[in-house]
């Protein structure tokens, strides 16, 4: 049923009047106007509409909002605010990772979530983190050059 | 094909750039109308010096650089504002960048005749008229400086927007001077840069598009959003041709947010307040179809008549010597290469969004053919060309799918029972695969005689679809698809006796058109796997039989040296791995790639190293030229390893990722791109990675286990002895 829901994303509390079972990609796109989260597939195949949830990336487009509940939603348009994310963007930018840039928001989605989880992640991390995402203009050979970028920028910056 | 009049509003991205930190920001302002739509301003050239259609000048020295070609992540529209800047001496921290409007007098693509963007062909095609408009633009305001100081225009110099005479120190901004040099008339046959004298050209600069692509501010046409707007998906018939007999709608009415639910010939849309409740609601309609005359092809009748039409002579697009004769001298060998059908799947969805209003038509899109999309929505409305306004957006993947205005027309038909009210039509992911214009099903057929090591004569003979034939019929004539020819009847091989034919087949029902690489990945597909299995009939080494015929090709030779020394060409390997070769002559660019692959007792195959050398003339942008071959390389790798759309009963077979497979991370190794310097004019970069991959893999399997692929993809059956050619 359709029903007004509050939802906490990017830090800021939004209330909706939605159905349960509407994906939140959907939500934020159609209803909310935030369009940086891409619609790719619909069936979770591709990785273009990668939100993060309380930190972890997740497949908006076949997360129920009626699901999330108080679990906070990070989306492209502030996951530069996060230490992560600001150093994933930074990196694609000093790399150029990015072509035609429709899958990246899901791209950095998932690698800022990977560096929050794994400071220094190695070649099997980066596979398993970023295996979900698609990219057609073939740009993985920077992304995974752009995460450890990211990641040794962090570690320069720790004592 | 001509549109005549102006539309005097053009998508407009404004970029703000700071030469002095080396980065560009990308700036859009939000207008109170609309939510997600970039600012439109009208292509005005008041008050500003607007010399050509390239470049306006406004008094505050800001400098507008319009784009002539749309930017769909091969960086274009970096490479066209660093040309512009560099031969205009531009200050770049002042340059803005705006998309072309629909004109083709103004914007044609002078290698394709129409304002379009395709086939490698941006940098080649407007490489000098950009370099002539940015000089011209400068010589113009040196006139103007010149004037006023009443010196020698040859004694002044400009740079960084300013132009200076040192003798008096003086010096004038560009800004300053865009009166009287709008008052001069342009010169002709200004001359250009020495490129040795360049200092923006040929340096890796960061591109003009990406920051707001790592944030999710950037506007791509599925992004727009307009107030009151609604949202609608669509279905068509499943078979191709098929009309809609009979929508049971109730269900679907009846679902919260569904607003409406439109009946078409051949298609239904659903329309709600979201794309969700768009989607349900299609998914509880119940359609019944009239299949029509198509319903019972497949891929298998497709195949069955290719082949038996291939027995036939095809058209003859090319002759030297005389083939038959030289087909009797040596020990002649035969083969046959075939190619599947492909689907585009570009990352953003296939949409289009409509507002329709009595007198007027504006549509928010990402297209490489605008002006089509422009004269097809005129028709279909029956409004003028002039009331139609076409809001381009960056595009998020074209690969050629957006070189077709069916996406356009769809939506505009929606629109038509929309009473005004703006809709946005988005595809679903299963709709847009199966509803493609698809990458033609090719039948190479070649016969080849072998004297003293080298191939003494070459019959060749491509049997498919024309996508030239429907999409620019004035250019298919007597019988012969340029396109479907290229690079075999300019194959780079010195072979005495040759000859290439051309036979269009059309298959029954599917639609085909431009694939990535286009052409060229077939041609050079069969080329490359038959030049491989006759060097090892000659008892030759894959690369030393190859050189030897490449004579008259120093560019080729020094490609084909290069990647021999980075991929440690001739070091031996564990068993089942192999190293194949590519040499390719396409889109203008010198090419040589080696891929090295392991094939397991599965027939699986693990990518171990990808390296490419590449003569590609003149390196505008470094750094994107190694991006495109690094790109097209996995797009082409990934039609060898899984691409491929079978029909049945009329329909195609494969709906989303989980059946039309992509490569991903984790089975991408490095990609080394060698660049080699060249003082040429800039060849076609977006596409040679894409044709170079199929070869080299398939060869480097070859070399692996000894099998011979004859078609892709990779038969992994085959490979891992289930089942035999």
């Amino acid at each position: 049923m359709s029903q007004n829901r509050s939802l906490v994303i990017n830090g800021e509390p939004r209330s909706v009047d939605v159905p349960d079972d509407m994906p939140l990609l959907w939500v934020l796109r159609d209803v909310l106007g935030m369009t940086g989260t891409k619609f790719g597939c619909g069936i979770a195949q591709c990785g273009a509409c990668t939100v993060q949830l309380d930190g972890k990336a997740v497949r908006s487009c076949v997360l129920p909002v009626g699901s999330v509940g108080a679990r906070a939603i990070t989306t492209i348009e502030a996951v530069g605010n996060t230490p992560a994310g600001a150093r994933i963007q930074k990196a694609w930018l000093e790399l150029e990772v990015v072509q035609c840039g429709y899958c990246q928001s899901g791209q950095i989605m998932s690698a800022s979530a990977l560096l929050t989880k794994t400071a220094a992640p190695n070649d099997a991390d980066i596979d398993a983190a970023m295996a979900g995402n698609i990219c057609r203009c073939g740009t993985y050979v920077r992304i995974r050059e752009a995460i450890k970028r990211a990641a040794a920028d962090h570690a320069a910056a720790t004592p | 094909m001509h549109a005549t009049k102006l539309i005097t509003r053009a998508t407009r991205r404004e970029f703000i750039g700071s030469a002095a930190a080396g980065v560009f920001l990308l700036a859009f302002h939000l207008p109170a109308h609309a939510v997600n739509e970039p600012e439109q301003s009208p292509d005005d050239t008041k008050g500003k010096f607007a010399p050509n259609g390239f470049i306006r000048i406004d008094k505050n020295g800001t400098t507008t650089l319009v784009m002539p070609q749309v930017e769909m992540g091969q960086g274009i529209y970096t490479g066209v504002a660093m040309i512009l800047a560099e031969e205009l001496d531009a200050d770049l921290a002042k340059v803005v960048l705006e998309h072309a409007p629909p004109n083709e007098q103004l914007y044609t693509n002078p290698l394709l005749g129409l304002q379009a963007t395709g086939g490698s062909t941006s940098l080649r095609a407007f490489w000098t008229p950009l370099r002539t408009a940015g000089a011209t633009a400068r010589a113009m305001l040196v006139q103007a400086a010149a004037q006023q100081w009443k010196v020698d225009p040859a004694s002044c110099t400009t740079a960084h927007g300013e132009v200076s005479h040192s003798a008096s120190n003086r010096k004038v901004a560009y800004g300053a001077l865009i009166d009287a040099a709008g008052r001069i008339t342009p010169p002709k046959n200004v001359p250009l840069k020495d490129p040795s004298k360049f200092v923006i050209v040929g340096t890796s600069q960061k591109r003009f598009d990406t920051p707001g692509k790592v944030n999710g501010k950037l506007i791509y046409g599925i992004d727009a959003m307009i107030p009151g707007m609604k949202f609608a998906t669509l279905a068509a018939c499943p078979v191709f041709g098929g009309k809609v007999a009979h929508v049971d709608d109730a269900a679907a009415k009846a679902l919260p947010g569904v607003r409406d639910v439109i009946v078409l010939d051949n298609m239904v849309a659903v329309v709600g307040d979201h794309m969700w409740a768009a989607k349900k609601g299609l998914d509880a309609l119940t359609v019944s179809w009239i299949e029509g005359e198509h319903a019972k092809v497949s891929s298998a009748d497709i195949w069955k008549d290719i082949r038996t039409a291939s027995r036939q002579e095809g058209v003859v697009a090319k002759t030297e010597g005389d083939v038959e004769k030289g087909l009797g001298k040596g020990q002649r060998f035969e083969a046959d290469y075939e190619l599947p059908f492909l689907a585009h799947a570009t990352m953003e969805p296939l949409n289009c969004t409509v507002w329709l209003r009595a007198d007027s038509c504006e549509l928010w899109l990402g297209t490489q053919i605008m002006t089509r999309v422009q004269q097809t929505t005129a028709a279909l409305t029956g409004l003028p060309i002039d009331k139609i306004t076409i809001h381009n957006h960056l595009i998020g993947g074209g690969f050629g799918r957006r070189l077709e205005p069916d996406m356009a027309l769809s939506a505009v038909r929606i629109a038509q029972h929309m009473n005004g009210v703006p809709v946005k039509v988005v595809w679903t992911r299963e709709e847009d695969i199966q509803q493609d214009v698809y990458r033609p099903v090719y039948r190479n057929v070649v016969s080849a005689a072998l004297a003293d090591g080298k191939v003494a004569a070459w019959k060749y003979k491509v049997c498919g679809a024309s996508v030239m034939a429907r999409w620019m019929p004035a250019a298919f004539q007597k019988g012969i698809d340029d396109d479907a020819v290229d690079s075999a009847i300019d194959m780079p091989y010195d072979i005495p006796d040759f000859q290439v034919q051309y036979l269009r087949v059309e298959p029954p029902a599917v639609p085909t058109g431009w694939w990535r690489g286009v052409g060229p990945n077939n041609n050079v597909f069969a080329v490359e796997s038959f030049m491989d299995e006759l060097a090892r009939k000659a008892g030759k080494d894959p690369i030393v039989f190859r050189r030897d015929m490449l004579g008259k090709q120093p560019r080729l030779i020094a490609a084909l040296d290069l990647v021999a020394a980075k991929s440690d060409w001739g070091r031996p390997l564990p068993a089942r791995v192999g190293r194949g070769v590519c040499v390719q002559p396409s889109f203008g660019s010198f090419i040589a790639t080696v891929v090295e692959a392991e094939v397991d007792q599965d027939g699986e195959i693990l990518l171990r190293r990808i390296i490419t050398a590449a003569d590609v003339g003149l390196l505008v942008n470094p750094d994107t030229v190694e991006a495109q071959l690094q790109g097209g390389l996995v797009f082409g790798l990934t039609a060898a390893l899984y691409g491929e759309i079978t029909i049945k009963r009329g329909r195609v077979e494969q709906a989303n990722f989980n059946d039309y497979r992509m490569l991903r991370i984790d089975q991408m190794p490095k990609i080394e791109v060698h660049l080699i310097k060249s003082g040429e004019a800039p060849s076609g970069v977006g596409e040679t990675g894409t044709t170079a991959g199929p070869p080299a893999l398939r060869n480097a399997i070859f070399a692996a286990t000894g099998i011979a692929l004859k078609r892709l993809p990779i038969d992994r059956d085959l490979l891992a002895g289930r089942t035999k050619a």
